[in-house]
């Protein structure tokens, strides 16, 4: 646990977005893609606009743009399911290089893909500018069950904990000439995985037992960790109002 | 399987959303009552672990792959609506910090992945244990044939919300054909993940497992060694029979006339009001090739994955009533 809690999105700036308290970011972010979510594709100026505001944030919280291009690759695979969409759709087709395109399958295809890294992009920024101990207060602040916010927190406590206990042990049977790359090999895998889960419950019971003689009631005590101030719900607005009153025109207008 | 934002239309979100919210929030009231305290830190292991796992991509044919999806495994550990809540914070938490799935996919990522996966799971398993002799055995092969028939039933699931929710002209029957039959490779590895993770933990701790505290000492003993072949075969026969339900309906589907009704489906719908196409875009009709058949195929899935979940659902409801013949705090 040396290496503090910092994780693999979180970039490590101080910008307004990375001081903005998390509950503000979270709801700012869901609701700017419900907003996108709800645009209707043909309103091409509208996705422009997204974007626009997108790259906007993105310096403003000095995140790198290949840094975020590389995190995009997770829905790479929607993509490709995207891009066949024209060529297997059915309606009025279009001619394109002597090829017949569905004209639904590509305004289905630039829906998906516009919607699909825009809503990714606002993702990688929440996750670059917040810790995740952060984003799970916020949830709690957010009236997040407590229950949910609690198994989140050990389940965040103990990710890297096994992570890297199961990839040490990964490490010491290749290094003894066993590679197992095959779904008749996983029974060693699953063996030294069952032998980590245990180990890991007996430890977290452990902890948890010393939590609990420490005052623990479900409830993380709240150490001074900064409470979002008006000021940072009007900042948090500023984005979803934007994306709301984009969607909004842009309902109307097509 | 951790689908983008705009991958279903506005009104399918909102509606999978709600279900979603709905049985979350069930689970999470009843889980007040039934949640000893020593399972908030077992509920958060199991979930680093799902978390963990779901990271580990395996290729499955023709160049896709495919990750553990953990749900039918946490409900026969944590019991169902545990076991629910436990991937549903998983699901929750790729969203926000590792921006797998998106934020206004919630809805129906939830559902596929975590409701779906957990209550479908624990109805499977509840059938194979009937099936199955009463022994340790018989749970890791329940639980392996439980979580290879959940991956399938999420992605029946999956192309049923496409049916009410697509935003691309391509049929039901195509979809459904395509997430099936990739799931059922995935199925295969899921499944015997489950059932081998399923084995070591029953070795070392049979008292953590929600699912095997029926068993007595002697049937826990009782360990006929069940080999990964074992496994794989028996999984491949689950794939088979959920295969040939799928193809029965899809086999016999007239491409022509698949091609004629979406050309009138959406010649139809063209003529459509601004505002409808603004939330509702394409509400349904788009998604539907040959409208009888895909109702066909929708209904059975829907049946099968509705009967399921309900069993799953009415289980987890019953067993969260104390029990007369179990001392509490065990």
């Amino acid at each position: 646990m040396g290496a503090g809690h910092a994780h693999a999105l979180y970039v490590h700036e101080h910008t307004l977005l990375h001081h903005l308290a998390p509950e503000a970011k979270l709801a700012a972010a869901f609701l700017f893609v419900v907003a996108v979510a709800i645009s209707p594709p043909q309103a091409i100026w509208a996705f422009v606009a997204f974007a626009a505001a997108i790259v906007l944030l993105v310096r403003l919280a000095r995140v790198r743009f290949r840094f975020v291009a590389g995190r995009l690759l997770v829905i790479v695979p929607f993509v490709l399911f995207a891009v066949f969409i024209p060529f297997i759709g059915s309606g009025e087709q279009v001619e394109v290089l002597g090829i017949s395109l569905s004209v639904d399958g590509l305004w289905s295809m630039w829906n998906i893909i516009a919607k699909a890294s825009i809503g990714a992009t606002i993702s990688i920024l929440l996750a670059a500018t917040t810790e995740i101990p952060d984003i799970v207060r916020g949830m709690g602040r957010l009236k997040v069950p407590a229950v949910l916010v609690s198994i989140a927190t050990f389940m965040i406590r103990y990710l890297e904990v096994i992570a890297g206990e199961l990839g040490r042990m990964r490490v010491a049977m290749t290094a003894r000439g066993y590679d197992p790359r095959w779904l008749w090999q996983a029974k060693p895998i699953a063996a030294s995985a069952g032998a980590l889960f245990i180990r890991s419950y007996e430890r977290g019971e452990r902890v948890y037992d010393a939590m609990l003689a420490r005052g623990y009631t479900g409830a993380m005590p709240d150490l001074g960790h900064r409470r979002a101030t008006r000021r940072d719900w009007a900042i948090g607005a500023a984005l979803p109002l934007f994306g709301l009153a984009v969607a909004l025109a842009a309902g109307v207008l097509t | 399987m951790h689908a983008p934002d705009g991958f279903l239309n506005a009104g399918t979100a909102v509606a999978t959303g709600a279900v979603s919210l709905g049985v979350i929030g069930t689970a999470v009231h009843q889980s007040k009552a039934t949640l000893k305290e020593k399972q908030v830190p077992l509920a958060g292991i199991v979930a680093a672990f799902i978390f963990a796992a779901q990271m580990f991509n395996f290729p499955v044919a023709a160049g896709t792959t495919g990750h553990l999806l953990g749900g039918a495994l946490a409900a026969i550990l944590l019991g169902p609506s545990i076991g629910a809540i436990v991937v549903t914070i998983v699901v929750v938490v790729q969203a926000l910090a590792f921006a797998d799935g998106g934020l206004t996919a919630l809805g129906y990522n939830v559902l596929n992945m975590a409701i779906v996966t957990a209550f479908g799971g624990w109805a499977l398993y509840r059938l194979f244990r009937r099936i199955l002799p009463n022994t340790a055995a018989g749970v890791v092969a329940a639980t392996g044939l439980a979580g290879g028939g959940s991956v399938i039933l999420s992605s029946m699931a999956f192309s049923l919300e496409w049916l009410f929710g697509a935003t691309a002209p391509i049929p039901f029957d195509t979809v459904l054909g395509a997430m099936v039959g990739v799931h059922l490779f995935i199925g295969i590895g899921e499944g015997v993940i489950s059932g081998l993770a399923m084995g070591a933990i029953l070795v070392a701790r049979p008292d953590l497992i929600y699912g095997a505290r029926d068993l007595d000492r002697a049937q826990m003993r009782d360990r006929t060694p069940i080999g990964a072949r074992t496994l794989v075969i028996s999984g491949i026969l689950v794939a088979l029979v959920f295969g040939t339900v799928v193809s029965q309906f899809a086999a016999d589907s007239p491409d022509g006339l698949e091609r004629v009704a979406a050309d009138t489906g959406i010649a139809a719908n063209a003529q459509d009001h601004t505002l409808d196409r603004f939330v509702f875009a394409d509400y349904a009709t788009s998604g539907i090739g040959n409208e009888a058949l895909s109702l066909a195929i929708a209904g059975a899935a829907g049946v099968l994955i509705t009967l399921l979940v309900g069993f799953g659902l009415f289980a987890a409801v019953r067993g969260s009533r104390p029990r007369r013949d179990q001392p509490s705090g065990v």
